[in-house]
């Protein structure tokens, strides 16, 4: 077993676009759930709307880049307000299921046969990357990160992800803490307070929705890129599921919080991957095989997820008295 | 013959289950490889396009059927008794042919029957085509009013296992303010357990009320294990949920773990098609409607005429109150997680026979259409969940005259958004249930 390798492996992930997109559509639901305590189940749809949006405007309509990222923000705020206008006058439970099935309709309407000239139904779009890598001002190379060597185009996409996630970061953090940030909190702590005071709850509910959902969407994006295809299978409930363990295991009413949460995620996952496969190779586990450690690993995300809300709902970062939930 | 039956051998238990009765004679060489080559393709992919070709005097063996389309191409003979099934890596269109040269003497296919055809997956992990053979078999078009009246009564027949299901959840919920994003592993589970059961020999009714009962204990080992120490610790509500969804994940990961990725079939899932007068349906979907009924009206007899029924409503009505007026809350409450585990297997085992197939995620993809029927009735509500069920599986069924098939479950998503929109408390829910 090549311990070397798992750890490199491991580093990999950490850095990964995958971890930022994970990252970036984290921190929406932070906004969602951890600021404005609105219990949104369906960040895969936004983060579905983002992908097609800008795959669709950019293979069928040959929009730019520009155009084609605006296209798909734009579109993912019309979902958040579509979305919002039945829905957000509703308790927890209730909006978490209509977020949810909601995000399904987005994933059965891609999928369907009926509609394969413009989405490619369950096979999904493909080559629409190339506009984003043409943007790439690195000569053709290798370059390394730490330990790991990788080409100019994951170089690139590496770095776009990831100054994405930052700058994403600053905004939300620069939000919470203005006077509309506290707002938000006050809708979470106790909204008829807020509403007795004269805010307007169900606008800056909707606000909160579209901005997470913008995130969500933009972490569509990224986490498209790097894999030069879009597919619905992708964007099924478990990712959302996903996002909230990150969201949990780092803190959900944090900046940081939904982005160390979506690096452990992976981090922890690529580990548990690469021992279980080890462990397989040397024979040290035989009543395995390769793509049940596969299966072992969510078995894994959900027991730990179970754990969190349990034991340390305000996750690594996260405040107790913080939390969408007394 | 080795070789095969080496294969055989290290494709491990679940495709052994599958095909039990396995010949063992070297007559039969042919057909126990071509069957092994088949079983290695399911193994490998979860998706498969299969299919039974049965003539006038019975099943068609040894027929070679090919699938192509999406870059992969895929070869099945037909076994002993018919059945086909080729495993593809993908969903998608599929270009499948018979190859009518290996057709037995005497057989053809009817007229009317595209060879080659297309075959599209409709979200399901198993996409079924099937061939006619023999003269003066014609497909005729229906008349409108029977396609609706034979879609209506499928409808029936799947909204009532829908509600078995969703009766299970809005009593939990009723109760305790749960909702249990793991109900649909329950439905899974009920299934996985009557295959194995099956497969390890037992009559399919004996499987199935072990399953069910098997059922129920999960409802209880749930409660016991998770549910009432969470109630104690005063843990909230949305909390509660997650740790459901945390739940639902590492279930339905367990069931794959044993279970595998593929779809099996119970025993009895290929039925004969029963006319009623003008409308005919399959024997398995009038089986599931009559066993769902029966059931239901039996939970209804339980809450409106027995103590313990009483003592549910006095809980989900006001649990502080109930427990004030001498009713043993906690015991009201393992009572409906076992009832509610127990309805969720034997509508996992009808939800098995209706797709049909036994699948790891199975649960997973009715979980939302039970959550909608829940939500149209009212959520909490025992009588609103077996109405907006019904009305689920109506609308799931008959939009498919209009609809395209992979799109049959955004109709009854919709309603439910759209129900929440007018009235948000649900068919038969109370104004006061929703904040």
């Amino acid at each position: 077993m090549d311990f070397g390798n798992i750890l490199v492996n491991a580093f990999g992930e950490l850095i990964s676009p995958t971890t930022a997109a994970y990252a970036l559509a984290a921190l929406g639901l932070a906004v969602h759930f951890g600021y404005s305590g609105l219990l949104n189940f369906g960040q895969a749809g936004f983060m579905a709307v983002g992908a097609y949006g800008y795959a669709i405007s950019t293979l069928s309509f040959n929009a730019p880049l520009p155009v084609a990222v605006l296209v798909a923000l734009l579109a993912s705020v019309v979902f958040a307000i579509v979305l919002g206008i039945p829905t957000l006058r509703l308790r927890a439970d209730y909006l978490a299921i209509v977020t949810i099935a909601a995000a399904e309709i987005i994933r059965y309407i891609v999928t369907t046969n009926g509609l394969t000239d413009i989405t490619g139904s369950a096979n999904g779009l493909a080559a629409f990357e190339g506009g984003f890598y043409d943007l790439n001002p690195f000569p053709p190379g290798t370059y390394n990160i730490g330990p790991l060597g990788m080409n100019e185009r994951d170089f690139w996409i590496r770095i776009v992800g990831w100054a994405v996630v930052i700058i994403a970061c600053l905004v939300v953090w620069l939000l919470m803490r203005s006077p509309w940030g506290r707002v938000l909190k006050g809708i979470r702590e106790d909204e008829n307070a807020v509403r007795s005071l004269g805010k307007n709850v169900y606008a800056y509910k909707m606000q909160a929705l579209v901005i997470g959902g913008v995130l969500g969407s933009l972490a569509g994006i990224i986490f498209t890129l790097p894999r030069g295809a879009v597919q619905p299978a992708n964007y099924a409930t478990e990712l959302t599921f996903f996002l909230y363990t990150c969201l949990l295991l780092g803190g959900m009413a944090t900046v940081l919080g939904p982005v160390i949460g979506a690096m452990i995620f992976w981090v922890v996952l690529s580990l548990t991957q690469g021992l279980l496969y080890g462990l397989i190779e040397v024979g040290a586990i035989t009543f395995l095989s390769n793509s049940q450690a596969g299966q072992l690993r969510y078995i894994l995300v959900g027991v730990a997820l179970m754990l969190l809300m349990v034991f340390r709902p305000q996750g690594v970062l996260g405040n107790k008295k913080e939390l969408a939930f007394a | 013959m080795v070789l095969g039956f080496l294969a055989l051998v290290l494709l491990g238990a679940p495709a052994a289950q599958a095909s039990p009765e396995l010949p063992a004679p070297p007559q039969h060489r042919t057909v126990l490889q071509a069957q092994t080559a088949g079983t290695v393709q399911a193994a490998e992919f979860d998706n498969r396009i299969g299919g039974v070709l049965r003539g006038a005097d019975g099943p068609i063996a040894d027929v070679t059927v090919t699938a192509t389309g999406n870059g992969f191409e895929g070869e099945a003979t037909s076994g002993p008794n018919g059945a086909w099934s080729i495993g593809v890596p993908e969903q998608g269109t599929y270009e499948v042919a018979i190859d009518e040269d290996t057709l037995p003497e005497g057989i053809a296919l009817a007229e009317g029957q595209e060879n080659p055809r297309q075959v599209t997956f409709a979200n399901t992990s198993s996409a079924t085509t099937l061939f006619l053979f023999g003269e003066g078999i014609v497909t005729q078009q229906t008349p409108f009013l029977e396609t609706l009246a034979e879609r209506a009564l499928a409808g029936f027949s799947f909204g009532l296992l829908l509600a078995l299901s969703a009766v299970g959840l809005s009593l939990i919920f009723g109760t305790t303010g749960l909702t249990n994003f793991a109900h649909g592993e329950m439905v899974t589970l009920g299934a996985v357990l009557a295959f194995a059961f099956a497969g390890a020999g037992l009559p399919i009714a004996v499987a199935i009320v072990l399953a069910v009962i098997g059922g129920g204990l999960l409802g209880y080992v749930q409660d016991a294990g998770l549910w009432k120490p969470l109630r104690q610790r005063g843990t909230g509500l949305v909390p509660m949920m997650i740790v459901s969804i945390g739940l639902a994940l590492a279930l339905r990961y367990i069931i794959q773990l044993f279970f595998g990725g593929a779809t099996q079939q119970l025993p009895g899932s290929q039925g004969e098609i029963i006319d009623l007068g003008s409308v005919s349906i399959s024997r398995n979907n009038l089986t599931s409607l009559i066993v769902s009924l029966v059931v239901i009206l039996l939970v209804a007899f339980l809450l409106l005429r027995t103590r313990i029924g009483k003592a549910t409503r006095a809980v989900a009505d006001n649990p502080a109150l109930a427990a004030a007026s001498g009713i043993d809350v906690d015991r009201v409450i393992r009572i409906v997680w076992v009832i509610g585990g127990m309805l969720a297997a034997l509508g996992g085992i009808l939800w098995a026979y209706y797709r049909p197939g036994v699948s790891y995620n199975m649960g997973q993809q009715i979980l939302l259409l039970i959550f909608a029927g829940v939500t149209l009735g009212g959520l909490g509500t025992v009588f609103g969940a077996l109405v907006g069920s019904i009305i689920v599986g109506l609308f799931v069924e008959i939009s498919t005259i209009w609809l395209e098939a992979d799109l049959k479950y955004v109709g009854a998503l919709l309603i439910m958004i759209l129900v929440l929109l007018f009235r948000p408390q649900g068919i038969l829910g109370r104004r006061e249930r929703i904040g």
